[in-house]
C-alpha cells in the first residue's frame, strides 16, 4: 500500500510541479470551447437543435481525458529511455504493483484536467441539467480516466521511442476522438460514420456524461456504462501484459 | 571457509540463435571486490543484467546470497544494490525524495528512512542539497547519490557497472576509496565492471576477463600476469582479448553483442 502511495504520489508531483503541462493539455479544450462551441454553436442553434455548447462540453471533456491519459503514457517511455524504469524494475516489488502506483497518478492527473475543463465549462456559460447528477458524472470520469489511463500506460510500454509514441497518438487518438459522438450528434451523420462511431468505445463515454450532465443521450445510461467497464477491463489487461513484457 | 554470495554456474544468455553469454561459471566470496573486464560487448552488461533479474538466463543457475534469481527473484533482489551503467534517477525529483522512494520500494522501516537517508547523504556530500532537483545536478553529483541509493536498503552486495564512466578524477578516487571502505568496513561484496584497467588493478581483489561470452581467465592481477606469462594487467589484458578494435552490434558471428541491440536487428529479420 505503501508502495502504491508513494508512485502515486510521484506522478502527482511531476504534474503539480510543471506548470507548463497544466496549462498546455488545457490550450486545446480552451480552443475546442471557443471555436466550436461559440462558432458552430450559432449555425447548431439555427438549425433548430439548441445549445451546442451543452452537447460538446461532455466530448470535450472526454477529449481531455483521453489525451490526457495517453500523453501521460509518455512518463513510461521517458521511464524506460532515461533509465528511471530500471530502478523501478529491479526492486523487490512486482510489476503489477509498480503499474498500479504509476496508472493510479496518471488517472488521478486526468480527472483533475477533466474537473478543470468542466470549471472552464462553467465560465464559458456551461449549466449541468441537474446538480445533484454532477456527482455520478464524476464517477464515470474516474471510471473512464482508469480505462484511457491504461490504455495509455499499454502503448507506451510496446513503443521504443517518441516519435512512435507520436504516430500512435495521431493514429489512434484523434481518430478515436473524431469519429465519436464528442462533436456531432450521431442521429443525423451518414452510415458510415454512424458505424464507426457506434463501435468506438469512446462515444460511450462521452454519452454517459452526456447522459448525466445535460440528459441527452443516444445509447443509454445502462449502455454507456456497460461498454465503459468492458473497454475498463479490456484496456486494464492491456496495460498489465505488455508492462510485463518490458525488458531493459 | 569463506561464504560465497553470488555464484554463477554455466550461465548461458541466447538472443535468438547469438549467443551473449556461452556458459558462465565463477563465485564471488562475502566481502571480495571482483572486477568484470572484457571488450565492448563481450558480454558484460548481459551478465549484469542476468545477475539483477533484468533479464532471465537460458540456461544455467545464478545465486545471490542463495537465492537463485529466477526462482526466488524477491529475496535476490533484496540482497543487491546497483549503480547501473546509464543514469536512473528521476530529474524531476528532489534528491531526498528520489531516496525515500527507494527506501519505500525496499521496505525499509518508515521510522529509520529518515535517518538512514540523512546519513547515507551527509556520506557521500548532497545533504545540503537534498531538496534540489536532481536535473540541477552535475553528473558526478548523480552518481554520488545513486551511490547513496545503492546503499539505503543495506545490501550484502554492491553491483557497480561501469560507476566511473564520464567522471572527474576527484570523483572517481573519492568513490573508489568509498567502495574499499565498504568492503573492508560492512564487509559488502562488491562486483564492478569497468573499462579502466588501472581501476581494476587498484581496486579488486580479483578480476574475471570476459570475452565472446566467456571467462578466458580469473584471478589476481599478479595471477593473471603469470598465467600469460606477462609482466601486468593491460599486457595480459591484450594478450587474452588480442587488440582488434570489437563493433558493439555486429552481427552474424559471436562477436560484440549489445543485448538491446542484438534484440532488436532479431526482431527486424
Amino acid at each position: 500500500m505503501d508502495i502504491v502511495y508513494v508512485l502515486w504520489l510521484r506522478q502527482v508531483y511531476r504534474y503539480t510541479r510543471s506548470g507548463s503541462r497544466i496549462l498546455g493539455t488545457l490550450g486545446q479544450p480552451l480552443l475546442l470551447m471557443l471555436a466550436l462551441g461559440y462558432g458552430i454553436g450559432a449555425i447548431y442553434r439555427r438549425a433548430g437543435e439548441g445549445n451546442y455548447l451543452n452537447f460538446l462540453v461532455p466530448g470535450i471533456i472526454t477529449q481531455t481525458v483521453l489525451l490526457s491519459a495517453v500523453f501521460w503514457g509518455i512518463i513510461i517511455l521517458m521511464d524506460k529511455r532515461f533509465g528511471f524504469l530500471s530502478e523501478l524494475l529491479v526492486a523487490p516489488v512486482k510489476r503489477r504493483t509498480i503499474l498500479l502506483g504509476s496508472a493510479l497518478g496518471g488517472a488521478t492527473i486526468s480527472i483533475i484536467q477533466g474537473l478543470l475543463v468542466f470549471l472552464i465549462a462553467l465560465i464559458f456559460g456551461f449549466r449541468p441539467h441537474d446538480w445533484l447528477l454532477v456527482l455520478p458524472a464524476f464517477g464515470v470520469l474516474v471510471f473512464m480516466s482508469l480505462a484511457l489511463t491504461s490504455f495509455g500506460a499499454g502503448i507506451a510500454s510496446m513503443v521504443d521511442d517518441f516519435q512512435g509514441f507520436q504516430g500512435i497518438n495521431n493514429l489512434l487518438v484523434m481518430p478515436l476522438f473524431f469519429l465519436s459522438s464528442a462533436l456531432y450528434p450521431l442521429e443525423h451523420v451518414p452510415t458510415v460514420l454512424r458505424i464507426i462511431s457506434t463501435i468506438n468505445p469512446v462515444s460511450y463515454m462521452v454519452d454517459a456524461l452526456r447522459s448525466l450532465l445535460v440528459n441527452q443521450s443516444h445509447f443509454g445510461l445502462g449502455k454507456d456504462l456497460a461498454v465503459i467497464s468492458v473497454a475498463f477491463v479490456v484496456c486494464a489487461t492491456f496495460a498489465v501484459n505488455r508492462f510485463n513484457r518490458i525488458q531493459m | 571457509m569463506a561464504e560465497t554470495l553470488i555464484a554463477a554456474d554455466a550461465v548461458v544468455k541466447k538472443f535468438g540463435k547469438i549467443t551473449a553469454v556461452d556458459g558462465i561459471t565463477f563465485k564471488v566470496d562475502r566481502g571480495e571486490i571482483f572486477a568484470f573486464l572484457g571488450p565492448n560487448g563481450a558480454g558484460k552488461s548481459t551478465t549484469i543484467k542476468m545477475m539483477t533479474t533484468m533479464l532471465r538466463p537460458t540456461s544455467g543457475k545464478l545465486t545471490l546470497n542463495g537465492f537463485d534469481v529466477t526462482k526466488d527473484q524477491d529475496a535476490a533482489r533484496q540482497a543487491f544494490g546497483i549503480v547501473f551503467q546509464d543514469p536512473s534517477l528521476d530529474e524531476e525529483l528532489s534528491a531526498y525524495e528520489n531516496m525515500y522512494l527507494h527506501a519505500t520500494l525496499y521496505q525499509v522501516p518508515k521510522v529509520e528512512r529518515q535517518a538512514r537517508i540523512q546519513e547515507l547523504l551527509e556520506l557521500v556530500e548532497l545533504w545540503k542539497r537534498k531538496d534540489s532537483m536532481v536535473k540541477t545536478f552535475s553528473g558526478g553529483m548523480r552518481r554520488r547519490l545513486e551511490i547513496a541509493r545503492g546503499l539505503l536498503h543495506e545490501p550484502k552486495i554492491l553491483f557497480l557497472d561501469e560507476p566511473t564512466l564520464g567522471l572527474d578524477t576527484q570523483t572517481r578516487n573519492l568513490m573508489w576509496e568509498y567502495v574499499r571502505r565498504l568492503s573492508k568496513e560492512k564487509g559488502m561484496t562488491i562486483f564492478f565492471t569497468t573499462h579502466y584497467l588501472d581501476e581494476a588493478e587498484d581496486v579488486a581483489d580479483r578480476i574475471a576477463i570476459i570475452d565472446h561470452g566467456k571467462i578466458v581467465a580469473t584471478g589476481t592481477t599478479p595471477e593473471l600476469a603469470k598465467q600469460t606469462g606477462t609482466k601486468n594487467l593491460e599486457s595480459a589484458y591484450l594478450k587474452l582479448t588480442g587488440e582488434t578494435l570489437r563493433d558493439e552490434a555486429e552481427m552474424g558471428n559471436n562477436d560484440g553483442l549489445n543485448a538491446r541491440m542484438a534484440r532488436r536487428n532479431q526482431s527486424l529479420r
